[in-house]
């Protein structure tokens, strides 16, 4: 990196000849840095002005809020968002725990198994699971999946039935959990493949040949050598995902029929909604209490993605750290 | 080779079985999981190529240039009219004036972090920039939301507002891939132009900039390509109408993502039979020939970023 | 244990490029055999060649044949994988598996055939490879901590600790003291001297005093141009090559005078 000063007094002397140059470089120079600073601004303007205008619902007296329609009776705020961060919460662990295995398959395919000139346009592939529009996911999930799926669901729910998750009779149409969380994982499918995939990659040749050396096959090595070394690569890039999904609004809108209870069954209709969605939903309609109301539910969806992102961004800080030393 | 074979019959298994007869167990597993492996892969194929496949099967009829010239204003029921001029309208607005917001700051924070950047403030912006991606966009929404309420009142509504909130999910999208391709720049032509004596900034501007200026460009078209599909927060920030608005600064504005929601949501038209002109399934047609038309848009935009990025990228190395 | 292996008209390619031509050689069991050669002469290429971890590189592929005991290590029915198993490699940086204990490290390779080695037998094997590779006395406290933790000379000896717990016939060194301090080059030279009681060893180095000091035959790798392939030009015991070689480049070569 280049450390030549750019504000510091005494100036060179060349500097001083063309004081209107060094004028030019130290507005430039500002310029940047005050950049980089509003993008600190901004993300606390996020949280400050959700909070602003989430006040008035976070204060307002329970039989005031008690009079929107979609608030419970109690009128309690806490209360109202339970069941949402509960339906987020499910719908996001749902995702991941479908998404995982396959990313992690269709990394590995990419890094180890697919022949290299193929690799990178098998990777530009699945990267276009990503360029593909939300909207365009919710259209495809309630028009296509839903009824394809159906049977599936329903043949699910008769066999294993017994299991408070695949509770029958599964719903006709089947905007459940279940196709939401398949609509999901497709979606947050590319983030976690690009991630791990760059991490399987960086797996030091000399531990892989270490492997195969000792009369390895291919998959033993990816067991001795590269998982291994890609774990914790695979958990940030799991918990990317996972704030992804947290914060899906439109395949979940568009999908699944809302319920605001507590409940774990995935494959009935009318049991649970999510966060996002509920504010894309009830938004439009709402008094401005009620738009309060929202903005306070969507501060907690902004505090729960935060703390998942930044834990993912350390956990990947930390491996940087790791691998730099050895 | 017998005679060796012949004299190998003891104990330990002769050099022949030994490399001949590998264990079948983990010869199996190894076979089993590099199919389960591809499979994998394969089965990340199965919606893309469905949803492709749909949108064009049930697009391509209502997509004609009359469906790209009309908006849907005085369409009702199940008229067989209407189109989404006014959603391409406010489309390329509300993401033009996003990028114009985005772009600048995205690339002086890029250029921050790269060739000015160092202590505290540089670790914090680059790690916000990644937490900062991490915003769900429906947060995005409700900010912009909030933030022009704050001077407006409540219920604003207008093209700004929705630009404002597609920057700041796409700001740190910019700043990213502008920042790769800085440090891409060799720090020998950096010095070659410190040793000609041309001052810091002017060597970023003249140097630094225009040697990466293919990949920032590429940078941009995708981050333009993944806020254009947005849906969510131009929901909550711009609403929606059936008429054509030019004006970024007053009034409700339509987009193409939120087109397609808006028509998904109608769902299907109840005709009576003797209604000629009346199609059930209307709603759902102009649904996909508009997500068919983002898709395009959407995948023209990357083809195009990996091309300059492709076109340009061998001059870089020189 | 130790077997001889016959080499016979050897060729070696990337993709259409042609690394190494014509190699023909017999490789004595019980003895070292060190291959020596300026820089990009092919010498670890061909002794990757000797194992079939050649292979592993796209594009990579073999004309010819190698013997072992008389089968052909390119033979249809050989398995790759059994190859390896057979022929052990130490490489140039040592390569404990960074996430295993240093008794993990010994039984890495001994695992992937008998996963339910009992306890004892684990214990065992892994102070008899140990011992062998002349670094028990110095880990056997620390068994349990992990292999990166040990020095680089260690690290190395923890790697042909991990190569003989498999019990190969063949030992290959691809310039195993390279990156290492003279007292671990060394002990590691120590180590190949007391090995070759067992081991058929091939290594390859760049140290001209390592070849005289560890082998017993040697041979010499050189290339004509870039572009063309290396070959062997000559090959005979270590004393006769570095006191009479047969080839003028030979004596350039070993008196310093190229490479």
């Amino acid at each position: 990196m280049t450390t030549e000063p750019t504000t510091s007094t005494p100036p060179p002397a060349r500097e001083v000849a063309r004081p209107q140059r060094d004028r030019a470089g130290r507005v430039f120079a500002g310029l940047s840095t005050g950049a980089g600073a509003l993008i600190l601004v901004v993300l606390a303007a996020v949280a400050g002005f959700l909070l602003l205008e989430a006040w008035p619902a976070i204060t307002a007296p329970a039989e005031q809020l008690s009079r929107i329609s979609w608030i419970p009776a109690d009128g309690s705020l806490l209360t109202y968002v339970g069941p949402l961060i509960f339906g987020t919460l499910v719908a996001a662990f749902l995702a991941l725990l479908l998404a995982v295995p396959v990313a992690i398959g269709i990394a590995l395919f990419i890094s180890h198994y697919a022949p290299r000139r193929l690799a990178n346009a098998l990777g530009y592939v699945v990267d276009l699971l990503a360029a593909i529009p939300s909207v365009v996911y919710g259209l495809w999930g309630g028009l296509v999946l839903a009824p394809l799926v159906q049977p599936v669901w329903q043949w699910l729910s008769e066999t294993l039935g017994w299991i408070p998750l695949f509770q029958g009779p599964a719903a006709t149409p089947a905007r459940v959990m279940m196709t939401v969380g398949v609509v999901l994982a497709v979606m947050i499918l590319p983030i976690i493949t690009a991630v791990s995939r760059e991490v399987f990659l960086q797996t030091p040749r000399l531990h892989e040949e270490a492997a195969l050396a000792l009369g390895a096959t291919r998959w033993e090595m990816v067991r001795m050598a590269v998982l291994p070394f890609g774990r914790s690569g695979v958990i940030s890039a799991a918990m990317l995902g996972l704030g992804r999904a947290l914060g899906e609004t439109m395949a979940v809108l568009m999908i699944l029929s809302p319920g605001l209870t507590y409940s774990l069954a995935l494959l009935l209709a009318g049991r649970q909604q999510t966060i996002a969605a509920n504010i894309a939903l009830q938004f439009p309609e709402a008094s401005p209490l009620g738009v309060s109301a929202l903005i306070a539910t969507g501060l907690a969806l902004f505090v729960i993605t935060l703390a998942v992102n930044m834990l993912a961004r350390w956990v990947v800080a930390r491996r940087a750290d790791f691998s730099g030393a050895n | 080779m017998t005679t060796t074979t012949g004299r190998t019959t003891a104990a330990p298994p002769s050099t022949r079985d030994a490399l001949t007869r590998p264990d079948t167990r983990r010869k199996l597993v190894d076979r089993v999981m590099r199919g389960v492996v591809t499979l994998a892969f394969l089965v990340a194929l199965v919606p893309l190529l469905s949803l492709v496949w749909t949108a064009l099967v049930n697009g391509f009829d209502r997509l004609s240039p009359y469906f790209l010239a009309v908006s849907m204003r005085g369409v009702f029921g199940g008229m067989d009219a209407g189109g989404i001029h006014h959603a391409i309208v406010g489309t390329l607005l509300v993401t033009g004036f996003a990028a114009l917001i985005s772009v600048p700051i995205g690339l002086l924070t890029a250029i921050y972090l790269v060739e000015y950047g160092t202590g505290k403030l540089a670790r914090a912006v680059t790690f916000f920039v990644d937490v900062m991606t991490g915003i769900p966009s429906i947060v995005a929404g409700l900010f912009a939301y909030a933030l022009f309420a704050v001077f407006f009142g409540p219920g604003v509504r207008f093209g700004a507002v929705g630009a404002v909130a597609l920057s700041v999910l796409m700001t740190p999208v910019v700043v990213r891939s502008s920042e790769e391709m800085l440090r891409l720049v060799p720090n020998e032509l950096r010095e070659a132009a410190y040793a000609l004596g041309v001052p810091k900034w002017l060597t970023i501007i003249k140097v630094v900039l225009r040697t990466a200026a293919a990949g920032i460009v590429t940078g941009v078209m995708l981050a333009v390509a993944r806020v254009i599909g947005e849906t969510a927060p131009l929901l909550i920030t711009l609403g929606v109408i059936d008429s054509i608005n030019y004006n970024l600064f007053e009034g409700r504005m339509m987009t193409l993502p939120v087109y397609v929601y808006r028509q998904y949501q109608q769902g299907l038209v109840p005709c009576r039979p003797d209604q000629l002109d009346c199609i059930a399934t209307i709603n759902y047609d102009r649904a996909w020939a508009a997500a068919l038309v983002l898709i395009i848009i959407v995948l023209l935009l990357n083809l195009l970023a990996r091309l300059i990025a492709r076109w340009f990228a061998p001059a870089r190395g020189h | 244990m130790a077997q001889r292996i016959d080499v016979k008209d050897l060729d070696v390619y990337y993709g259409s490029f042609k690394a190494v031509a014509d190699v023909s050689m017999m490789i004595e069991p019980r003895s070292v055999t060190a291959l020596i050669g300026p820089s990009g002469c092919g010498k670890s290429t061909f002794l990757r060649t000797l194992n079939r971890m050649h292979e592993v590189l796209p594009g990579a592929r073999v004309e010819g044949t190698v013997l072992m005991d008389g089968v052909d290590l390119y033979g249809n029915d050989v398995d790759p994988v059994a190859v390896r198993r057979q022929i052990g490699m130490v490489f140039q940086r040592p390569n404990p598996f960074p996430t295993m204990s240093i008794a993990e490290n010994v039984l890495a390779g001994v695992r992937l055939n008998n996963r339910r080695i009992s306890k004892s037998d684990a214990e065992t094997l892994v102070e008899q490879s140990l011992v062998g590779a002349n670094l028990w006395k110095e880990v056997k406290d620390r068994l349990d901590r992990p292999g990166s933790s040990l020095s680089g000379g260690q690290q190395q000896r923890l790697c042909i600790a991990r190569a003989i717990a498999v019990k190969p016939q063949v030992l290959l060194m691809d310039e195993p003291a390279s990156a290492l301090d003279p007292i671990s080059t060394l002990a590691i030279e120590d180590l190949i001297a007391e090995l070759k009681n067992d081991y058929t060893i091939v290594i390859v180095t760049h140290n001209m005093q390592q070849a005289a000091r560890v082998s017993d035959r040697t041979a010499f790798f050189n290339i004509a141009g870039t572009g063309e392939p290396g070959r062997l030009i000559e090959m005979d015991d270590t004393r006769t090559m570095f006191s009479t070689p047969s080839v003028q480049a030979t004596e350039d070569y070993i008196s310093g005078r190229f490479g």
